[in-house]
């Protein structure tokens, strides 16, 4: 009885000792990490940007250039523009990298935000499965949008998270005064690349920028069927948050940050800048 | 498709990819971190409750049970708003997108879970061991230590219920953690990225990862509790 006692606490002893050796060894890992922050102070940077410059690959070209050349870190989160802008909003990022004009304009208007700069652009396009049973290959956006709407023979997958694609995609209706809805309208609230599988998956249509195509182009059978549109141009703009709203937000390193997107090195590294050949982004 | 998944999974733990085994150190630094301190938390209080009879008790019960179901995503928006710059604490101490901020998420949804199994543990068996123990003579507190022995699987069955509900779960830590590469991304958010990325093959070893991960801890657990 003793003897098991004592095994039995041996035993638990010893998985402790392995969780807190785990733990511990972990902790270290993060603490070492740490630890630039604490030496040079306010030398981190939140960024908050849209889903499309991450998943492109363009942010991790860039990043590391200005993390070498300023002494900056830099955090990413990737979110819809509707989300980075609110988390700017809330003063818990530093700078958003987003493209959504007019949300943009509401933003600095609402003193959110401060020098805004126009940084680059992409284009949307819309895509659909190659046999395009709707036959809006060729048309004008705002044509090709009229037409699935009238005949909701096809399916339109949106994204519906008020990310600027999605904010664009509305305008885009509003436009042509139709409120997309019914059974053809699909409104899945994701991000770029989810939307593009499921309209993959599903054979329809939908609108998307032009880097996110590129670069999950090798798995899909979607093609592109409009595109050229100077509807669908698609302008990115960097925005400091507002320091007078939140004092503890990183200005400086804000302010450092936008003085790089919009140098001239820069916007050579951007229009350089290729995924499966196509150039996705062209500076402003 | 899975096939290939499982051969790049294994791959991908055998090339030592060192990002890799982060993305794993810090999914296990995270879950366990909670899991640790929900126990220290949920066992005593479940513990407790259990054990004593109080006005509102069952009032008590209920809402443990209800938040054991507590949705992630809620818990996560909670704390998100909590920690956020514009919310109560961040005078204090500024957590938001920080590995911390996932514990805290993750204790939130661990404790109930523990604190229910414990419950459910000791209104079981408890009367019967301490009335056991006093009969042999045993004090208070050495009888409490007996009941703990005692009831040793169902704790340990509270502590891998959370764990596994922590380590997998996505909503919570993608909110407060914000999914930051080489800070607060883990196995469950880098799968999310991955699979946004349609780099299914991928995001399936990393699940296969996951799951490998959770098998061992368990078994680990499971071993220790059935070899006494």
């Amino acid at each position: 009885m003793k003897r098991r006692n004592f095994k039995s606490l041996k035993n638990i002893a010893s998985i402790f000792l392995v969780l807190l050796l785990v733990v511990g060894l972990v902790g270290c890992g993060a603490q070492t990490e740490k630890e630039p922050e604490k030496v040079v102070e306010n030398k981190e940077i939140v960024l908050s940007t849209t889903t499309s410059t991450k998943d492109s690959g363009l942010l991790d070209k860039l990043l590391p250039v200005f993390e070498e050349k300023t002494g900056y870190e830099v955090k990413v989160i990737s979110q819809g523009t509707g989300q980075a802008l609110k988390t700017g909003e809330l003063g818990d990022c530093d700078v958003v990298l987003v493209h959504s004009r007019p949300a943009e304009d509401q933003f600095v208007a609402d003193g959110f935000g401060v020098n805004r700069k126009d940084v680059m652009h992409n284009d949307y396009v819309v895509v659909g499965p190659a046999a395009d049973p709707l036959e809006i290959k060729g048309l004008k956006v705002l044509d090709a949008f009229k037409k699935m709407a009238e005949t909701q023979k096809g399916e339109f997958i949106s994204r519906g998270d008020e990310s600027g694609t999605h904010k664009k995609e509305m305008a885009l209706w509003k436009e042509v005064n139709i409120k997309p809805e019914g059974k053809w309208y699909l409104s899945i609230g994701k991000g770029m690349g989810d939307t593009l599988l499921m309209t993959n998956e599903k054979e329809a249509y939908t609108m998307t920028d032009r880097g996110t195509y590129a670069s999950m182009m090798d798995k899909l059978n979607l093609e592109v069927l409009v595109e050229g549109d100077p509807q669908l141009l698609n302008p990115y703009g960097v925005i400091a948050v507002n320091p007078e709203k939140h004092a503890e937000v990183n200005y400086d390193g804000a302010m450092a940050f936008i003085e790089f997107m919009t140098s001239q090195e820069t916007k050579a590294m951007i229009n350089d800048y290729k995924v499966n050949g196509q150039q996705l982004f062209f500076a402003d | 498709m899975l096939l290939e998944a499982f051969r790049s999974s294994l791959n991908l733990i055998i090339s030592g990819d060192v990002e890799l085994y982060r993305i794993i150190g810090r999914s296990l630094y995270v879950s366990l971190t909670a899991v640790l301190i929900a126990g220290a938390l949920g066992i005593p209080c479940g513990m407790g409750i259990g054990l004593k009879d109080f006005p509102g008790r069952s009032l008590v019960l209920k809402l443990v049970y209800v938040c054991m179901g507590l949705p992630p995503v809620f818990v996560g928006l909670l704390v998100f708003l909590f920690l956020s710059r514009s919310g109560p604490i961040a005078p204090v101490i500024y957590l938001l997108f920080t590995p911390t901020a996932m514990i805290i998420a993750q204790v939130i949804l661990a404790c109930p879970i523990v604190m229910g199994v414990t419950i459910s543990a000791v209104e079981d068996r408890a009367q019967i061991v301490l009335r056991t123990a006093a009969g042999l003579g045993a004090s208070r507190l050495q009888a409490l230590w007996t009941l703990v022995e005692e009831l040793k699987i169902g704790l340990v069955t509270a502590l891998i219920t959370a764990f596994g509900r922590v380590i997998a779960e996505v909503g919570a830590v993608m909110l407060v953690g914000g999914d930051i590469e080489g800070y607060t991304r883990v196995l469950t958010t880098a799968i999310v990225l991955e699979t946004r990325k349609g780099n299914f093959s991928l995001a399936l070893a990393l699940g296969l990862v996951l799951l490998l991960l959770s098998f061992l801890i368990n078994s680990l657990l499971y071993s220790w509790q059935y070899r006494r």
